[in-house]
């Protein structure tokens, strides 16, 4: 294709990029000013401050809410990547009867929509005391279909003989996965747990659904409540929205190659 | 006694499937199967009170004006929102594709919004277009412009809605269209040049096939996620959600609302199996629709 002349595209992108940074910059901005100057609109804050900061932390369970999160997105993904590899390389390489239906029984979980497992979900956790529980927070991602269907397309690129070498050595099945097969998609295992910790990091409606005390709230649920109780108080809320941004843009500052790669990788196998 | 080896592969799978299969049965297939049967019941999550009624509750949506109110707006999300984010997403892969320097910045400063999570996101965005005291109508003025009501008003919200999914949205399709574009081989192009197109011909006789198969995983999952938009309209009208009017209500928050906030499960659980309907057959007619091989 004709090259667009390339100062144009410069402008169109920089002015883009302008419209994809000013909500972060005026949430930041806004989180620093005190209360009487929010609406002045003014760009940056006259007497900048903490202050907002400070009641947000030290008065509600933010940091509680941090922990609730961390706690349920990084026990989720630990067992996504190790529960989802087992199944997607017993699928890709082991030979068993009715692999063809077991296959397409967990691929067809994935046309379920979400809101259809709600309402059941919260039956079943009110039914054996889960609700407002870790467990009742953790149980419905603890598996990822899409996880099973991705690393199973990896696990049967690898070599027959690579892992029969590792039987020869003496591992048993369990070790062939384990110490030869698993290692050897590590990009895959990547992108993946990139997405299921973000995915859980960022949840929303079935966090809202299970929790029912402030000190079980995830981030993104105590965001909320908090925000909506809030009021005009703009500077809290954009603080407390901050405090829920920044660690995630850290994160990407970090590992920006691999997550968009992960993009790319999840998008083009899946 | 020894088993044989296939004997003893298969024990393995087995047992490595053990839990997992379980999972899937327990957690994800045995519950739709309940939300069906619980949409056959009159519920309001007291266990002695659940009362059989049959299809009554199939019957109840056709006449439930806010029921289509959700559905419609649904699907104008959709409509709007897939094509948007898919136009732009594009415009703007193309773009980063025809520079050299700074692709890796401007990728990451497109990308970023789409990692944050959506409920910052949303207050971020009530607070810039609030009718009032926004950033973005205070510009608007600097420009010489009306100030707009945006999420006051049932005509533009459920549009500016759509604005804010989109902006969140854009680097996922960005970051998928410019590997996508990058995976085209350049002597498509020149020989294509040798043959005398150019410009426009290229873009639709090469760029566009080539893309076609990132175009469509793009359009199915933009399309699902649109159909079970929840979070941004819920954080984004926090005081009056779905609102104003409606005119921002979606399926998935007529859902929560009739169960969480109503206790009418059943009735909530009929709807969602009307949402699955809508999934199954959107995401098929797609994918029967957009997907083309392409061979060179």
């Amino acid at each position: 294709m004709k090259r667009l002349p390339v100062v144009l595209a410069y402008a169109v992108l920089i002015l883009g990029g302008l419209v994809m940074i000013f909500p972060f910059l005026w949430m930041l901005l806004t989180s620093l000013k005190p209360f009487q100057e929010i609406f002045d609109l003014k760009l940056f804050p006259q007497s900048a401050t903490l202050d907002n900061y400070r009641q947000v932390l030290l008065e509600t369970q933010f940091p509680r809410w941090f922990f609730n999160s961390l706690m349920v997105a990084v026990v989720t993904t630990l067992s996504v990547l190790f529960f989802d590899s087992l199944v997607g390389y017993t699928l890709a390489k082991l030979r068993f009867p009715g692999k063809g239906i077991i296959f397409v029984l967990i691929l067809s979980t994935l046309m379920v929509p979400t809101e259809m497992l709600i309402i059941p979900w919260y039956v079943m956790s009110a039914e054996n005391g889960w609700v407002n529980t870790y467990w009742g927070l953790l149980f419905p991602g603890l598996i990822s279909a899409f996880g099973v269907f991705l690393l199973r397309q990896f696990f049967q690129t690898l070599p027959g003989d690579l892992l029969d070498a590792g039987r020869i050595d003496g591992l048993n099945e369990f070790g062939v996965f384990w110490r030869v097969a698993f290692p050897l998609v590590r990009p895959a295992l990547a992108a993946l747990g990139i997405f299921t910790f973000l995915g859980n990091w960022n949840a929303f409606l079935w966090p809202l659904v299970i929790v029912q005390t402030a000190d079980m709230r995830t981030l993104p649920v105590g965001v909320a409540l908090f925000s909506g109780e809030a009021g005009t108080a703009w500077n809290l809320i954009m603080a407390a929205s901050s405090l829920a941004v920044l660690p995630v843009l850290l994160v990407f500052l970090f590992f920006q190659r691999q997550i968009i790669e992960g993009v790319v990788l999840t998008g083009v196998k899946g | 006694m020894r088993l044989s080896l296939a004997r003893r592969e298969a024990l393995w799978a087995f047992a490595f499937l053990l839990i997992p299969l379980a999972f899937f049965l327990f957690i994800r297939i045995w519950p739709a199967f309940q939300a069906l049967w619980l949409s056959l019941y009159e519920w309001n999550a007291d266990p002695a009170k659940r009362n059989f009624v049959g299809l009554e509750h199939y019957q109840q949506m056709l006449g439930d004006q806010l029921l289509r109110k959700a559905l419609t707006n649904t699907l104008l999300y959709t409509l709007i929102g897939v094509p948007a984010q898919l136009v732009l997403g594009l415009v703007v892969a193309l773009l980063l594709n025809s520079v050299e320097r700074f692709r890796d910045l401007f990728r990451a400063i497109y990308f970023a919004p789409y990692i944050t999570p959506a409920v910052a996101v949303a207050w971020v965005f009530s607070w810039m277009l609030s009718a009032n005291f926004g950033i973005v109508n205070e510009i608007l003025r600097l420009l010489g412009l009306p100030a707009q009501p945006f999420l006051q008003s049932p005509q533009q919200a459920l549009l500016t809605v759509t604005g804010v999914i989109v902006w969140q949205n854009l680097g996922f399709q960005v970051v998928l269209f410019l590997a996508g574009l990058q995976n085209i081989p350049r002597e498509y192009y020149e020989a294509a040049r040798i043959d005398g197109a150019d410009g426009w011909a290229l873009f639709r006789h090469i760029t566009l096939p080539l893309l076609n198969p990132v175009i469509v995983f793009s359009a199915v999952i933009g399309t699902i996620g649109f159909l079970q938009l929840f979070t941004q309209v819920v954080n984004l009208n926090f005081t009056d959600q779905g609102g104003p009017l409606g005119s921002t209500l979606t399926l998935a928050l007529y859902i929560y609302q009739q169960a969480f906030s109503r206790f009418e499960l059943g009735y909530a659980a009929a709807i969602t199996v009307l949402l699955f309907v809508i999934i199954l057959l959107i995401t098929l007619v797609q994918l029967r629709l957009l997907s083309r091989r392409v061979e060179y």
